[in-house]
C-alpha cells in the first residue's frame, strides 16, 4: 500500500452536495456525522469548501441546471477524490426516473466509486460503503 | 554564532520541525478535548499527521485570475512567522537564556505574521467570500493587538522593576500571575490568544458554515496544509509565550520533572481555550471589535495602572 493511498484513507474530509434532494438523505447523512456514530474516529469531517474535500457526496436527482453545477464542482476538487451517490435517487433516479427534469445517470458525466441504495439509507449503510471504499482504494 | 548551527536551530530544533511536531499534537489535544466534550470517542493520536500528510499528496488548484505567486506564497509568510517566533521563545526556554533585550517584542511582532499570511492568501485568491474572510481577519488583528500588546506590558514592567531586564529569558524566571495586575493581564492575553488562533467565538475570519471556510476556501492540497501546520504551530507557540511571560516559563535548566511541570502549564492554557471554543457561539465582527476595544482594553488598563503601582 502505498503512502498516499494510506494517508488518503485515514483522512477523508467530505463535502455534501444537495441536488435538489428530498432531505431525508442529507438528514441521515448528518445523522451519521453525530456523536452518535462519530466518523471523527476513522478521520472523517464534513468540509465547507470542495477545495479541501476527498469524497463528495451526492443526493437527490440531478437536473439540466444542477448536472452543471455537479460537473464544475466535480472538476474544481483537487484530486484524487472520490464520489459517492446517497440514497436511491442519486444511484438511479428512484421516482423521478421517467421525470421530464430527468438528466440522465450520474455516471455518464462524472464517474462514481460507490452507491450507497435506500430512501433514505441508514447511517450504518453510509459507513459500511465507506468502509468497502476504503478496502477498495487500498485495494485489499 | 555558527551560520549552519542558527539554520539547523531554525529548521529542526527547536524552530520548524519540533514546533511543528509540538503544535501537530496540540491539535490532537484540541480534537480529542472537543469529542469528549460531546461526548465521542475522538479522533485517533496520529490523526492531525495524517491530515497534513494526506494534503501534501493532493493536486494543488489555483485559482484562475488571482495572483498566484502571492497566493502560494502567502503559507510561507505565515509559516515563516510562527516558526520565527517559536524560534525566539524557546531559545529563551532552552539554551540557558540565550535572547537579547527586548526580544519580547520581536516574538509578539513575528507571531502577527500568521494572520497577515492569512490576509494576503485570501485576497490573492479573487474569490468573494475568501476576500470577507481576510477582511474579518484584518479587523480582528486591528482590535485584538493593542489589548495584546498592553497585557504584555505588564510583565514587562514587573520584570524590568526586578531585574532590570525585558529579556524573554529573563521574564520566565519572574512569576508576574501572582500579583493582580498580573492576573487581569493574564485573562485579557488568553482572550486576545483565543482571537489570535480565530477560535470560536472569534472564528469569524473562517465561519464554517457561513463562509464555508472563508479565508481558506480557494485553497487546497500543500498550501492548505502549510496553513494548517502554521494553525497547529500557532496552538502551541501561543500557550507557550504566555508561560514564558506571565507564568514563570518552563524551568528546563532544573531538570525534567519542573520542565514536564512547565508543559504542563501549555497543556492547561490549551485546554483553557480548547473549553471556550467549545462551549462558546460565534460573534459578529463588529461584537468581537466592540469587545476588544471596550471591556478588554480597559481591563488591561487598569491591570497596567495597578502595575505602576506594584500591585
Amino acid at each position: 500500500m502505498s503512502f498516499a493511498v494510506q494517508a488518503l484513507t485515514r483522512s477523508l474530509n467530505v463535502f455534501h452536495l444537495a441536488g435538489s434532494a428530498c432531505n431525508n438523505c442529507d438528514i441521515e447523512i448528518l445523522d451519521a456525522l453525530t456523536p452518535r456514530y462519530d466518523l471523527e474516529r476513522f478521520g472523517i469531517v464534513l468540509v465547507g469548501s470542495i477545495r479541501h474535500a476527498d469524497v463528495l457526496l451526492l443526493s437527490g436527482v440531478f437536473n439540466k441546471k444542477s448536472a452543471i453545477r455537479l460537473q464544475h464542482l466535480y472538476e474544481q476538487a483537487p484530486k484524487p477524490v472520490v464520489v459517492v451517490a446517497i440514497g436511491a435517487c442519486a444511484c438511479a433516479g428512484c421516482m423521478f426516473r421517467e421525470s421530464y427534469n430527468w438528466y440522465g445517470k450520474i455516471s455518464d458525466y462524472i464517474p462514481i466509486d460507490a452507491y450507497v441504495p435506500g430512501c433514505p439509507p441508514k447511517p450504518e449503510a453510509m459507513i459500511a460503503a465507506v468502509a468497502k471504499l476504503i478496502a477498495k482504494l487500498r485495494g485489499s | 554564532m555558527n551560520p549552519a548551527v542558527i539554520i539547523l536551530k531554525a529548521l529542526i530544533f527547536p524552530g520548524l520541525l519540533f514546533t511543528a511536531v509540538l503544535g501537530l499534537v496540540t491539535s490532537w489535544v484540541d480534537r480529542f478535548v472537543t469529542a469528549r466534550v460531546q461526548m465521542r470517542v475522538g479522533p485517533p493520536f496520529l490523526q492531525p499527521f495524517y491530515d497534513v500528510a494526506k494534503l501534501m499528496i493532493k493536486e494543488t488548484c489555483v485559482p484562475a485570475g488571482g495572483s498566484t505567486w502571492l497566493f502560494l506564497g502567502a503559507p510561507l509568510v505565515g509559516l515563516s512567522g510562527v516558526t520565527l517566533g517559536a524560534l525566539v521563545v524557546w531559545s529563551a526556554l532552552l539554551f540557558g537564556g540565550r535572547g537579547f533585550s527586548g526580544d519580547v517584542i520581536v516574538a509578539l511582532y513575528v507571531l502577527t505574521l500568521p494572520a497577515v499570511g492569512v490576509i494576503l492568501g485570501s485576497f490573492a485568491s479573487r474569490n468573494p467570500l475568501a476576500s470577507l474572510g481576510g477582511s474579518r481577519e484584518m479587523k480582528l488583528l486591528l482590535s485584538y493587538e493593542l489589548p495584546l500588546a498592553l497585557a504584555v506590558l505588564v510583565p514587562v514592567m514587573q520584570s524590568y522593576a526586578a531585574v532590570q531586564s525585558i529579556r524573554l529569558a529573563d521574564m520566565a524566571t519572574q512569576l508576574p500571575v501572582a500579583s493582580v495586575s498580573g492576573v487581569l493581564a493574564l485573562v485579557v492575553a488568553i482572550l486576545c490568544m483565543q482571537a489570535k488562533l480565530t477560535l470560536v467565538p472569534f472564528d469569524a475570519p473562517e465561519a464554517e458554515t457561513e463562509l464555508t471556510g472563508g479565508a481558506y476556501m480557494e485553497y487546497s492540497g500543500p498550501p492548505l496544509g502549510l496553513f494548517k501546520l502554521t494553525r497547529a504551530m500557532m496552538l502551541v507557540t501561543m500557550p507557550l509565550f504566555l508561560v514564558t511571560v506571565f507564568c514563570g516559563g518552563l524551568d528546563v535548566a532544573d531538570g525534567v520533572l519542573p520542565a514536564l511541570l512547565g508543559l504542563l502549564k501549555v497543556l492547561g492554557l490549551v485546554v483553557v481555550i480548547v473549553l471556550i471554543r467549545n462551549t462558546a457561539p460565534r460573534v459578529r465582527t463588529d461584537q468581537a471589535v466592540r469587545f476588544f476595544w471596550g471591556p478588554v482594553t480597559l481591563v488591561a488598563l487598569v491591570a497596567v495602572g495597578l502595575g505602576m503601582m506594584g500591585l
